[in-house]
């Protein structure tokens, strides 16, 4: 199939709130591409972003309209996510749909532990398979040359760069089928960034990819498609070629040209 | 000029509290001393508190106070470390947001209420129900401890939730994004974060409790002997201090000095180490 | 999954009902004290001294005493915090300051009295309203010192340097421009500190002990409140008993009061 998430006329109100904070989503995730959203602060892209996993359900109140439909590989159709309710489907989706934040947020535990949490949640206990896929996780997210005579060793002891990468590893090591960045580098020196974005250009091979961005020029080196947001709507979505380029809209052609932001 | 004299005053206020506890460890000391070279360390170990015949010398020992101190303690750190764990954990996690507030609130009051209201409920409504139960005479050991306890819940739960808030929520919220129930973040992430906080604020409460003499001193039963059960009374070292301080003379006043200068040092040390060592630059200004 | 699930809702069923049990508990004691004050209370009670069977001069006596322990405590724990977080240059010696001051705010109080006794009783042989009021006002001290110093922390450098900026001195920079911006969160610790010893009973027994009449000679034994209910409550007669509770039921209500008007401060002034 050709889009692994399909988001369909979606609305999201915060609890409290009386306006909708997005209003009349649609947006398609292409599979095994980076799709970026771009947009000035308060625009609904970090709120779009953690719809996908409803990672804001965690916070009572909120209401979703509209669909967000997964592809789901063994039925073979897409599910809409937003009809989930009971806690283990909740689980289910966000080992299936992981998340990176704008920190990085190594849990206080070791390296190994950090990266096998994830899988010892999910019931695998077996320690030589464990290792063997924290191994894999680590060596997919490029940290394993890094740490591997330290994997004892405190996660909250590595560098800022080497920390989010291990948050990588941790999110990879659950073979999820998205993953989403909510701004993962505005926390990192220029070298730590490309270290990163060059990781995600390696993982879109296997896992598509969904990034929230205050940096165009990031956009354009590592994404496939951009959407640009604004006030809650999705003006402008295209190839990021289209959007950077030929963008349609006046709104879109001020934001990538630095006119605001 | 002004400006000088203003300096001055003020790094004199900051050293009033090094002057005052020094003042204390050197004040009790002195008093304590008729004693302390009676005695010396035997006085830890001994049971006999008796005054002599003309009210002039007499054998004393702090065993049992002592004993009865750690006992009723050990007895509400039991009962309230997991009822307040609980609301704690309750208060952060688990609560609705709109219960929040009210019920923070609620504790930190029930924090503010004077000791002495604890100790009378315990005295009139608390002890009648308990040797109900347990048979005794409802004072005793069990009955301050439970009531000690109930004291510090509030203290320990405001302390405690606070070093469980310092975890940032995009720690946890990157936890429940791996897909980990609300019980496994608290395990695997709360708990683990605000570790040094949570242990801190248990030795807090406990230093707190140690020292506590109106909600234990109507329900220990203020009695110079060790207690055979958890509902036979007993005494403890803010109790003797409370009851019998001021009829005392010479070398029982000075023996109860002794007393107050080993609660003094015990508590000293507590906090010294739930501060320095666990609770560096957490402020728990209640 | 199922059974993790399971551990989830079991966990959170016992933290919540910690949290019931709890409040519970201390809901129980509020009500016996609203029940027992109420139906025990009346005016006479509030004109009338211990001598006739009131509480007058105890309530005045206790709020003399606190009233002469804020006198002492309050200045020096402004001043002093006022040293912490702005003159202190040796950050070894303010932290230890610091930690000092916290270890005194959990000092025994009843230890703080043995050592009042100490110091004003036993010299003079008379239990007196001095050293009752210098018991409380060592109470006071460390948690005066302790909200003026986080306070301070929380008034942004840039207003300390605004005010070097236009040529102000030290001192008058703290007194017109700190001290003033944290005012709210200062006098909400005071308001605190006030609540927690005025409700103190273990530091008065032996310093100021109790008295039965209106008095406002602090060299003489002085009418306690606290004292008075820790000695009614002992008494076997009812009429003792019921006039403690009211006693008790008068002193929650004042503590509460100062307490909640502390807190209203703060919350009204994040408010605006």
């Amino acid at each position: 199939m050709e889009t692994i998430l399909e988001i369909k006329n979606f609305n999201f109100t915060y609890a409290g709130a009386l306006e909708p904070s997005l209003k009349h989503i649609d947006l398609p995730i292409h599979t095994n591409k980076v799709t970026a959203l771009i947009g000035p602060s308060g625009c609904g892209k970090s709120t779009l972003l953690r719809a996908m996993n409803r990672i804001h359900d965690i916070y009572p109140g909120h209401t979703y309209e509209g669909q967000i439909l997964l592809w789901d590989q063994e039925a073979q159709k897409h599910n809409n996510i937003l009809y989930l309710e009971k806690e283990d489907d909740m689980i289910a989706l966000r080992q299936k749909v992981g998340m990176i934040f704008q920190k990085p947020t190594p849990f206080p535990m070791s390296i190994f532990d950090n990266v096998a949490y994830g899988l010892r949640l999910s019931g695998v206990k077996n320690h030589s398979e464990l290792r063997d896929r924290v191994e894999v996780a680590l060596r997919g997210a490029a940290l394993w040359e890094e740490v591997r005579d330290r994997l004892k060793e405190n996660g909250m002891g590595l560098s800022g760069g080497q920390q989010q990468r291990l948050c990588i590893a941790r999110a990879v090591a659950l073979k999820p089928s998205i993953l989403l960045f909510d701004e993962p580098t505005s926390a990192l020196d220029p070298k730590s960034t490309r270290a990163i974005e060059e990781l995600i250009e390696e993982l879109k091979q296997e896992i598509s990819i969904v990034i929230v961005t205050h940096n165009m020029q990031q956009a354009v080196r590592i994404s496939d498609y951009t959407g640009f947001m604004y006030l809650g709507d999705l003006v402008e979505y295209d190839t990021t070629e289209n959007v950077f380029n030929l963008p349609k809209n006046e709104l879109t052609k001020d934001y990538v040209m630095g006119r605001f932001g | 000029m002004v400006a000088r004299y203003f300096s001055k005053v003020s790094f004199m206020a900051a050293m009033t509290s090094l002057v005052l506890l020094v003042g204390i460890f050197l004040v009790l000391t002195i008093y304590a001393l008729d004693s302390i070279s009676t005695f010396g360390l035997g006085f830890l170990t001994s049971t006999d508190w008796k005054v002599g015949a003309d009210d002039e010398g007499g054998v004393f020992g702090g065993l049992v106070p002592i004993v009865g101190t750690l006992l009723t303690t050990l007895i509400a750190m039991i009962i309230a470390t997991p009822i307040a764990m609980g609301i704690a954990v309750f208060l952060t996690e688990v609560a609705p947001p709109y219960m929040v507030k009210p019920v923070s609130i609620a504790v930190e009051l029930l924090a503010a209420i004077p000791s002495i209201i604890y100790g009378m409920w315990g005295l009139f409504y608390l002890a009648p129900i308990l040797q109900a139960i347990f048979g005794g005479s409802g004072i005793g050991v069990l009955t301050a401890g439970i009531v000690l306890s109930i004291m510090i819940i509030p203290f320990m739960a405001a302390i405690t939730r606070d070093s469980m808030n310092t975890t940032p929520n995009i720690l946890k919220e990157s936890a429940y994004a791996m897909g980990a129930t609300k019980f496994e973040v608290i395990r695997d992430v709360v708990v683990p974060y605000a570790k040094i906080g949570i242990i801190g604020s248990i030795i807090l409460a406990f230093g707190r409790a140690i020292g506590e003499t109106m909600a234990v001193a109507f329900l220990i039963g203020s009695v110079f002997s060790f207690p055979k059960g958890l509902t036979e009374p007993t005494t403890s070292i803010p109790v003797v201090l409370a009851n019998n301080f001021a009829e005392a003379t010479d070398l029982e006043l000075s023996s109860m000095f002794y007393l107050a200068l080993l609660l003094f040092m015990i508590s000293f040390v507590v906090i010294f180490v739930a501060k320095w060592y666990f609770l560096r630059g957490v402020h728990h200004a209640k | 999954m199922q059974n993790r699930l399971k551990i989830n809702k079991i966990i959170l069923f016992l933290s919540t009902a910690a949290a019931v049990i709890g409040i519970l508990f201390l809901l129980w004691i509020l009500l016996t004290l609203i029940v027992k004050g109420v139906s025990t209370i009346h005016w006479s009670i509030l004109t009338e001294d211990l001598i006739n069977g009131g509480i007058r001069n105890l309530l005045i006596g206790q709020f003399v005493m606190a009233g002469v322990a804020s006198v002492i405590g309050i200045p020096v724990g402004l001043m002093a915090g006022v040293y912490l977080r702005e003159y202190g240059r040796n950050m070894k010696l303010v932290n230890f300051i610091r930690n000092l001051s916290d270890v005194m705010m959990s000092a025994p109080s009843i230890v703080i009295g043995v050592f009042v006794f100490a110091l004003m009783v036993a010299p003079v042989n008379s239990f007196n309203g001095w050293a009752g009021s210098v018991a409380l006002s060592i109470m006071m001290l460390p948690i005066i010192i302790s909200t003026t110093d986080s306070m301070l922390s929380l008034v942004p450098n840039e207003l300390r340097e605004a005010g070097m900026a236009i040529g102000g001195s030290k001192h008058r920079i703290i007194l017109d421009i700190v001290m003033k911006s944290a005012k709210v969160g200062i006098t909400t610790g005071v308001l605190l500190a006030f609540a927690r010893i005025i409700g103190e009973t273990a530091p008065l027994i032996f310093t100021s002990a109790n008295s039965a009449f209106l008095t406002f000679n602090l060299n003489d034994q002085f009418p306690s409140l606290t004292v008075a209910i820790y000695n009614l409550a002992n008494y076997p007669d009812e009429a003792s008993r019921n006039l403690a509770w009211s006693a008790s039921f008068v002193l929650t209500v004042i503590v509460l009061s100062i307490n909640l008007t502390g807190r209203f401060l703060t919350t009204h002034k994040k408010r605006n």
